[in-house]
């Protein structure tokens, strides 16, 4: 079998904040079309690694690589155009705009009116809710909309890598498991999906392959399915 | 704000007041109410490029009058005898724009990762220094005057037409305070549907984004600090345009009339009328200018009349009157007299949406 180039591939990336070592150089691939899930307890430094790979930290040290160019240098507005798209923790939503206007922020970096308009009905068939509710503010739906608005509207620039910041957070049960069933959804259209999550067993369920975080190293990394079955993340995470 | 062909009658009849107006208020009012709207149409102008700042991009700027100040000043020294310098309107006045635009990038430049209260200490800071600056800038080298002013302004004409002289047209006398309502309408209608445009442009959307979340907006590809600089420097640009008029208008500037009091009043001309709507601006800054002047003009003899004697000096009850209906607006009408749909609705405690909220979850186990 011939190795897939990865789409995405990190080389001890640091991060620090004043004194604070952040991220202590992390090593991570992603491979086209994988959905790969970054576990880790809180202050791992998840949100960190999103946040560099966004460009909305400064690197101290490390190399990323996409699609096979450097993205060190690439401010991140620029990333968005390059097909790199970050549903940021908390969703971060436009409260005081309405629905169809979020989605429409999502392709800020795109001049092809014609298509946007028809993604903006793709948009509206994979998450029917929103259809219901484009009018509205999206600062007055429930939270498992909006974290449908922030999956709909990072999805509207056409990623090609879409990073997903702790989606299940503050949600009913039932709404994570809906949010995870779009995930799943929009992986097998062939986007790839770094999921950071603090919900270790449904993240790996959903994912192909996982890296564990701890206070800013990667500690373990592998199939899925193997580090959901180890003893150390069952332990740490699972509780078991 | 979208005209469908209904209501086009209603915009005629709309112009049509607006143009007959001033000749109304000479003949209700006098003339100098005439005067007090040619200063309204002024304060709109700058609200409205506040509006950009505070109303569209979110950044709360305390200190905008100095951008009014660098226009008017630009004006000042370019067209009177303090540099012997008369240059045409149509150079000074595009070039205090420019100047405006410029110190809007100056301030923008180093407070852009600032927000909020943070924000508002160094632009309320900006606004004082140019103030200052302009006060102290008679020494060494004389070239503001100092406190003293710059007056004899070259009145505001364009290819030989005065618009500070009576000029007879189709058998009505025109005066000077009506002719300048009309440049001066005309300037405005012409900000006005610079802001309608931007407020539905990319760039508008972009700088509402920004005010309802900076990372968010980042991390949908939009380069915030240049569009943080544009809501700056176009704001700033409208404030340059109406100081440069008010300068010839006035035919005098000072550093008295561009004080933190200025800044503040503009401001609330803004929240007040309706924060982010083009119409609830214009409606503040015409409420703002007008009802502080009525009551200059009432206070006294009503005063006299009820009690034989004046017992509150109207100046200091004119403020009085100003923070209580302050108050009651933020009261009352939290969003502003006129607000926009949107804010309105966000406003409006909506028992819907906590229903909504319970289908949700049920909605999403079936």
């Amino acid at each position: 079998m011939k190795p897939q180039l990865p789409l995405l591939e990190v080389n001890d990336l640091k991060v620090s904040y004043g004194g604070i070592h952040a991220l202590k150089g992390i090593d991570l691939h992603i491979a086209p079309g994988e959905l790969v899930a970054l576990i880790g307890s809180n202050g791992a430094g998840k949100t960190t690694t999103l946040k560099a790979l966004a460009g909305l930290l400064h690197c101290t040290a490390g190399k990323m690589h996409y699609d096979g160019s450097p993205l060190h240098h690439v401010p991140s507005h620029q990333r968005v155009s390059a097909g790199l798209a970050l549903v940021p923790e908390g969703r971060g939503i436009f409260a005081r705009l309405s629905v169809a206007e979020n989605l429409q922020m999502g392709a800020y970096t795109r001049s092809d009116d014609g298509q946007i308009s028809a993604d903006l009905e793709r948009m509206y068939a994979l998450f029917p809710r929103l259809a219901e509710r484009r009018a509205q503010l999206a600062g007055t739906l429930s939270g498992g909309e909006q974290q449908m608005v922030a999956i709909a509207r990072a999805l509207m620039s056409h990623p090609q890598l879409l990073m997903l910041d702790e989606p299940s957070m503050g949600l009913a049960p039932m709404m994570v498991a809906k949010i995870f069933e779009t995930i799943r959804e929009v992986s097998a259209q062939g986007v790839s999906i770094l999921l950071v999550e603090q919900n270790a067993k449904l993240a790996l369920e959903a994912a192909q392959r996982g890296y564990v975080l701890e206070s800013g190293a990667i500690t373990l990394s592998g199939e899925a399915s193997e580090l959901l079955g180890s003893d150390a993340v069952q332990r740490a995470y699972l509780g078991a | 704000m979208k005209f469908n062909h209904q209501s086009k009658p209603m915009l005629a009849a709309f112009a049509a007041a607006l143009l007959v107006l001033p000749f109304i208020i000479d003949s209700l009012l006098g003339h100098g109410w005439v005067r007090i709207a040619d200063f309204a149409l002024l304060y709109i102008m700058l609200a409205l490029g506040l509006n950009i700042v505070v109303g569209y991009a979110g950044l709360l700027d305390l200190g905008y009058i100095a951008f009014f100040a660098v226009g008017a000043y630009t004006y000042a020294l370019l067209g009177s005898p303090q540099f012997g310098l008369h240059w045409p309107i149509w150079a000074v006045l595009p070039l205090g724009a420019l100047l405006a635009c410029f110190f809007g990038v100056l301030l923008g430049a180093p407070t852009l990762r600032l927000r909020g209260d943070y924000l508002a200490i160094v632009t309320l800071g900006f606004g004082e220094i140019i103030r200052i600056f302009m006060n102290n800038l008679n020494a060494p080298v004389n070239i503001t005057n100092g406190p003293q002013g710059i007056s004899s302004i070259d009145p505001l004409s364009m290819g030989g037409f005065s618009f500070s002289k009576t000029h007879e047209l189709f058998g009505v006398d025109f005066t000077a305070v009506h002719l300048h309502y009309y440049l001066f309408l005309g300037f405005t209608l012409l900000v006005i549907f610079v802001s309608l445009r931007l407020q539905h442009s990319r760039i508008g959307r972009a700088w509402m984004a920004i005010r309802e979340d900076e990372v968010a907006a980042n991390a949908m590809g939009i380069n915030t600090r240049n569009i943080k600089l544009l809501a700056f420097a176009m704001g700033a640009t409208f404030g340059g345009i109406s100081g440069g008029l008010f300068a010839g208008f006035q035919g005098f500037v000072s550093p008295e009339s561009f004080s933190l009091m200025e800044s503040v009043m503009i401001l609330c001309m803004v929240v007040l009328g309706g924060m982010g709507n083009i119409a609830g601006v214009v409606l503040g800054g015409v409420l703002l200018v007008i009802l502080p002047e009525a009551f200059r003009h009432g206070a006294g003899p009503l005063q006299q009349a009820l009690f034989g004697k004046i017992v509150v000096d109207p100046e200091s009850l004119r403020m009085l009157m100003f923070g209580l209906a302050l108050i009651l607006v933020m009261l009352w009408r939290p969003a502003g007299l006129w607000p926009s749909t949107q804010r309105r609705r966000e406003l409006m405690p909506d028992e819907t949406v906590a229903q909504q909220e319970q289908d949700t979850v049920y909605d999403a186990a079936k």
